[in-house]
């Protein structure tokens, strides 16, 4: 009775319990998690060691510490010819989670529209809605191959609308665009004057392309809050640390919130980070192949054992259809889980019209890979008769 | 195709067919290109890598690192000692080396005193051996990249978004 109002409106709640079921349950093959199954590389952690060893235990400055942000910049400027000023235009964060959370509250004014493509992370719409803003969905369907398109932004748009969401690659469908693709993208921006909040936590994990930043694109710096972190490149999602560029005004007013709410990220994750950026990109490749056999094989075995699935261009997930089967995905997760222990998460978990499809991780071991996908097969074979 | 060879050097026990799938090739082109490396001496062999402390009955295999100094020869160098050397089946790696000595071996026997007899009978008393060191191994704690020890139980949570 003392939680407001729109708090206590907000998570979906069958997806909780379904997620305290699987918790709960031993010896299951879970293809339901959201993060790499590699651990953090040794030179990482090694570094994380030595700077508790050499007394790194206090706060940094508000905006992370500035060897971290110039370091940060540096790469951006290697890695894609996107230059960001360390100073004004770099914000360290606790994941880009956190980043997400500053932007919505930093731009949005009560009621101001967001546009949110789904099938999309979980997050988005509620910390819309958290910020006093009002997430408009942008709805995309498997024949579309789940890509969000100029037109459908037009047909999507609402009057009151100051910014959208784009994700790329895609947690959960794996999608991704090519430049070409973002062209259109960022036209429409321009042409509604949108901001465009641009989360690219998965870009290193793109296969089949090259990643193009949003924030490259002819006249898009000045409207990209371009969000990113090591959680997943580097497998660093405990030490929870990301970062955001942009804007230099709308930086500062982020940067104002985060003062407030959180201070600084945690100086370890930051000395480990340093490590990270400097010399990461040799394990990062190698993580990259591994993933992209995986990626190979559990589609091409989905698609084998009956499970339609298309091609993800990235991330580390599928986002095969049960369509046929006559259950709604949560009933088939559960189901799944009961029957053959494999544990995957349930489409309606990222939009209401995916509940035709479910969320399969491939960041785990090909042993257990072959074991679930032959559980798969049986209990989808068991089930059609 | 170099795609083959990192995943077999990683696990040798993956089969055609799944890394066929893993590379978006077919399995026959696979194994096509397998037979061809097994054929020119890129792929040498397939083993499993055994930790012997684990193994029963083997507590007292000893293995050493013996640093060999030797003498080379006119025209052949240091090849046909080494081959003399290596071709004894307790000896199971040879490297030349640089530096202070010459030949370094992997020597493996039942016990210490099978490998003291080895060296003082067969490997010191060689012509154009000069001098040997050896060292017992104490512990093994990786090789070839693995390491010896029984992995930790995965920390993730088993579902997250």
């Amino acid at each position: 009775m003392y939680v407001a109002k729109h708090v206590e409106d907000l998570p979906p709640s069958g997806i909780r319990a379904f997620f305290d079921l699987v918790l709960g349950m031993k010896d299951v093959i879970s293809l339901g998690v959201g993060e790499p199954d590699f651990i953090t590389p040794w030179n990482i952690r090694e570094h994380a060691i030595y700077a508790l060893e050499q007394g790194y235990t206090s706060y940094t400055s508000n905006k992370g510490m500035a060897e971290l942000r110039k370091d940060i910049v540096k790469f951006l400027d290697w890695r894609y010819g996107l230059a960001y000023d360390w100073d004004s235009e770099m914000l360290v964060t606790v994941g880009a989670s956190e980043g997400m959370d500053l932007a919505f509250r930093a731009i949005l004014n009560p009621g101001e529209r967001v546009l949110v493509h789904e099938p999309c992370f979980v997050a988005y719409a509620p910390l819309v809605r958290l910020a006093g803003g009002e997430p408009v969905a942008v709805v995309t369907t498997e024949e579309e191959g789940f890509k969000v398109t100029p037109r459908k932004l037009e047909a999507a748009l609402k009057k009151g609308t100051k910014a959208m969401i784009l994700n790329y690659p895609c947690n959960p469908t794996g999608v991704s665009y090519t430049r070409e693709e973002l062209l259109g993208i960022a036209a429409f921006a321009k042409k509604h004057d949108l901001l465009v909040i641009s989360d690219e936590i998965y870009d290193e994990l793109t296969y089949d392309f090259e990643h193009t930043p949003l924030a490259t694109l002819p006249g898009m710096k000045e409207r990209v809050i371009y969000l990113n972190g090591f959680s997943k490149a580097y497998a660093m999602t405990g030490f929870r640390l990301g970062w955001v560029s942009g804007p230099e005004k709308i930086l500062a007013a982020m940067t104002k919130i985060h003062q407030y709410t959180i201070m600084c990220a945690p100086i370890t994750s930051q000395m480990a980070a340093r490590e990270a950026i400097r010399n990461g990109m040799k394990d990062v490749q190698a993580m990259k192949r591994e993933y992209n056999r995986r990626r190979n094989f559990i589609v091409a075995s989905l698609n084998e054992a009956g499970m339609a699935c298309h091609m993800p261009a990235g991330a580390f997930y599928a986002f095969p259809s049960i369509r046929g089967l006559g259950m709604s995905s949560m009933d088939f997760a559960r189901d799944l889980l009961e029957k053959e222990k494999v544990a995957l998460v349930p489409g309606n978990a990222f939009g209401s019209h995916c509940a035709d499809h479910v969320r399969i991780s491939y960041a785990s071991s090909y042993d257990n890979l072959r074991e679930a996908v032959v559980r798969i097969k049986r209990y989808l074979e068991a089930r059609r008769g | 195709m170099k795609e083959i060879l990192e995943i077999l050097m990683n696990d040798a026990r993956t089969t055609p067919e799944e890394i066929a799938k893993m590379t978006g090739g077919s399995a026959a082109a696979v194994r096509k290109q397998i037979k061809k490396y097994e054929q020119d001496g890129t792929i040498v062999h397939y083993k499993a890598i055994v930790n012997p402390e684990m193994v029963e009955g083997n507590q007292n295999m000893v293995r050493a690192l013996i640093q060999v100094s030797i003498v080379p020869q006119k025209d052949v160098g240091f090849d046909h000692i080494a081959e003399r050397i290596y071709n004894f089946s307790e000896v199971k790696s040879c490297y030349l080396v640089s530096g202070s000595y010459d030949l370094l071996l992997v020597v493996e026997g039942n016990s210490i005193q099978t490998v003291a007899e080895f060296v003082s009978s067969k490997l010191s008393s060689m012509e154009n051996v000069r001098q040997t060191a050896t060292h017992f191994l104490l512990k093994k704690y990786k090789e070839d990249g693995k390491i010896f020890k029984v992995a930790p139980r995965q920390k993730r949570l088993n579902i997250t978004y």
